[in-house]
């Protein structure tokens, strides 16, 4: 699992870099922050764990070394808020650049220079 | 106190909110209650100067397990940098963002970028830190493209991206960090990291929180977003972008974790060094042949954060001093010469220099400010900047470091030769005839520009007394790592 991380990691990476189109780029940049909350997901996974939530006449040992960690979740749960708020300011800045300029192709939006 | 501390990070976050809600019907709001805003978290910064440090515990959980604000020294400096110059930026805009359609929206963006920067000098939790980074971040994305003009969308674009990589790598570095050692408090952490050393997983997220917080700073190979991004802003976020932005997200960030959080590497401080000097050397080389005023201002912080991070990298107290001393003069004047190049700006409608020439007879107030920031920056000495440099080249030589130190040497007479351009092509000469009939800005800016130059100027002066009471204090927090003072504060043991 961890290779799967590390492989999305790799292909969000390339997909920024090397092509052109703005969508593309944008979406090589979810994969990245998918990745990620994999990798942190992972951190807290637990083979036949349980929910963190101690229930009623539940047994407090068994419950120590079942119960996963629900720190991650909840930092994951966190960057899963503020992934929704870049890509939403992405795709804004995708639509409007698509009106000055008319096309998507990164390589033609230059402008700025130096 | 401990509400004061809090209150800078929580009024403008609910403001922000607020304007957006009764500018509905009441359109003079936002200006009123930015002003406010702005206004209260100076003063709070000012009064926090100088106290306990404190610490606030989120919800009432106790460090490790709940989340805690700190605040010592070094944050204490950093939130009077960051609302001092936001303050003076919030009256500038008033009128400057009359030029802009939507004023409320403005401040709102505006008031989001300080509660974000307040929160990330504030907070003394890993993953609180990779939040309140995103909070600023996506508010100066949105600031970035705030005239919907073609360059500024792409600009803004630009910056997006390299900024989500390098959160997203930050967050990486929290992931690993967390794994190994089970927490994201920074005390902890570093109480931890302190029983085991470093192994191969925490130098890689080292790695990782360089990376991330180089691209948030504009290190050299890492800077592409910010020549793009700091000239196209309009000229108050520039101000802010370069006075602050990059200091709280990347020079207080990495400071904070290299220092305190991960025990100290002389390979990172090496590598930080490095990445400082060719910082400085690049900025500076690219900043003599730029023609568009604030593209030269942009290529010029680059070379300034390299001084800063030349500081830093020492690893000595004199050095650390120098280095946050810098960081205070670069942000009240490179924020001055930027809402100077905004007010030129607005009354020539051009950046290029070329075009421009003789302003000083007419526009006083602006060239009379632009001349003060420029001999400030360029080291000239009665002014602040002249002794935050001199600091950093005396710290380098005393360290043993003489080639940063002659290179460092070198680069304030490149700086000197680049300001004299700018002012050469910009302030004096002859007055082309279209440029005839240029106006002064009206007071709100030209007030901002004046308090601002005039701080230039009584930062060098006050060196001493700053010293004794912010500046150690500041640089010892960090290097504090014998006494364990950062971490005795936050874990209370």
């Amino acid at each position: 699992m961890y290779i799967l991380c590390t492989v999305l990691f790799v292909i969000g990476i390339y997909s920024i870099i090397a092509k052109r189109h703005i969508v593309k780029k944008i979406i090589g940049m979810v994969i990245i922050e998918y990745s990620v909350n994999l990798f942190l997901i992972l951190v807290g996974y637990k083979a036949g764990g349980i929910a963190p939530i101690l229930a009623k006449g539940q047994d407090v040992a068994e419950f120590a070394s079942k119960g996963v960690d629900p720190l991650p979740q909840a930092l994951v749960l966190t960057s899963i808020v503020i992934g929704l708020g870049t890509l939403a300011l992405m795709a804004a800045l995708a639509i409007r650049l698509y009106e000055k300029y008319n096309t998507f192709d990164m390589s033609e939006i230059n402008r700025l220079r130096g | 106190m401990e509400n004061l501390a809090l209150g800078t990070i929580a009024a403008p976050l609910g403001s922000a909110i607020l304007i957006l809600i009764v500018t509905k019907w009441w359109k003079r709001f936002a200006d009123i209650w930015a002003t406010v805003v702005g206004g209260f978290t100076l003063v709070a910064s000012i009064l926090l100067i100088g106290s306990e440090p404190i610490v606030y515990r989120m919800g009432g959980w106790a460090p490790p397990w709940g989340i805690c604000l700190v605040l010592d020294p070094l944050s204490e400096l950093m939130l009077l940098v960051i609302n001092l110059l936001g303050f003076f930026v919030t009256v500038y805009s008033l009128s400057y963002m009359e030029w802009y359609t939507n004023k409320p929206k403005f401040f709102a963006l505006f008031l989001l970028m300080m509660a974000g920067m307040n929160g990330v000098v504030l907070t003394g939790d890993m993953f609180n830190l990779f939040v309140f980074l995103e909070i600023a971040s996506l508010a100066s994305y949105g600031l970035v493209g705030f005239g919907v003009e073609a360059e500024e969308l792409e600009a803004s674009f630009k910056y997006l991206i390299l900024g989500s990589i390098a959160s997203t790598l930050i967050l990486f570095g929290v992931a690993i960090i967390y794994s190994v050692t089970g927490s994201v408090n920074m005390a902890d952490i570093s109480v931890f990291l302190k029983g085991t050393g470093n192994n191969a997983a925490v130098l890689f997220a080292a790695v990782l929180f360089l990376a991330g917080f180089a691209t948030k700073a504009a290190l050299v190979p890492f800077h592409a977003w910010l020549p793009d991004a700091h000239p196209s802003a309009p000229a108050p976020v520039s101000a802010m972008l370069s006075g602050v932005l990059v200091k709280a997200l990347g020079v207080y960030a990495m400071a904070r974790v290299f220092y305190n959080v991960i025990p100290v590497d002389p390979i990172f401080l090496k590598v930080i060094m490095v990445l400082g000097v060719i910082s400085m050397l690049v900025g500076g080389l690219l900043a003599i042949g730029q023609w568009d005023i604030k593209r030269m201002l942009a290529y010029s912080t680059i070379s300034q954060i390299g001084y800063i991070f030349l500081g830093l990298s020492l690893g000595t107290a004199l050095g650390l001093v120098g280095a946050i001393f810098h960081l205070l003069n670069h942000s009240t004047y490179k924020g001055l010469l930027f809402l100077c190049s905004g007010s030129i700006e607005k009354a020539t409608g051009s950046r290029d220099m070329r075009e421009f020439g003789g302003l000083s007879k007419r526009m006083p107030v602006t060239s009379i400010a632009t001349s003060i920031g420029a001999l400030s920056i360029s080291g000239i000495p009665p002014f602040a900047g002249f002794w935050s440099k001199l600091i950093i080249i005396i710290a380098c030589f005393r360290a043993g470091e003489i080639v940063p130190g002659i290179i460092a040497v070198g680069v304030a007479f490149i700086t000197i030769s680049y300001y004299v351009k700018l002012q050469k092509y910009t302030l004096f000469g002859k007055l082309p005839d279209k440029l005839a009939k240029v106006k002064e800005s009206p007071f709100a800016m030209s007030s901002a520009m004046i308090i601002l130059a005039v701080l230039c100027l009584a930062l060098g002066l006050g060196y001493p007394l700053l010293n004794s009471s912010i500046l150690s204090p500041a640089a010892n927090s960090l290097l504090d790592t014998t006494g364990w003072g950062y971490i005795t504060n936050v874990l209370g043991f």
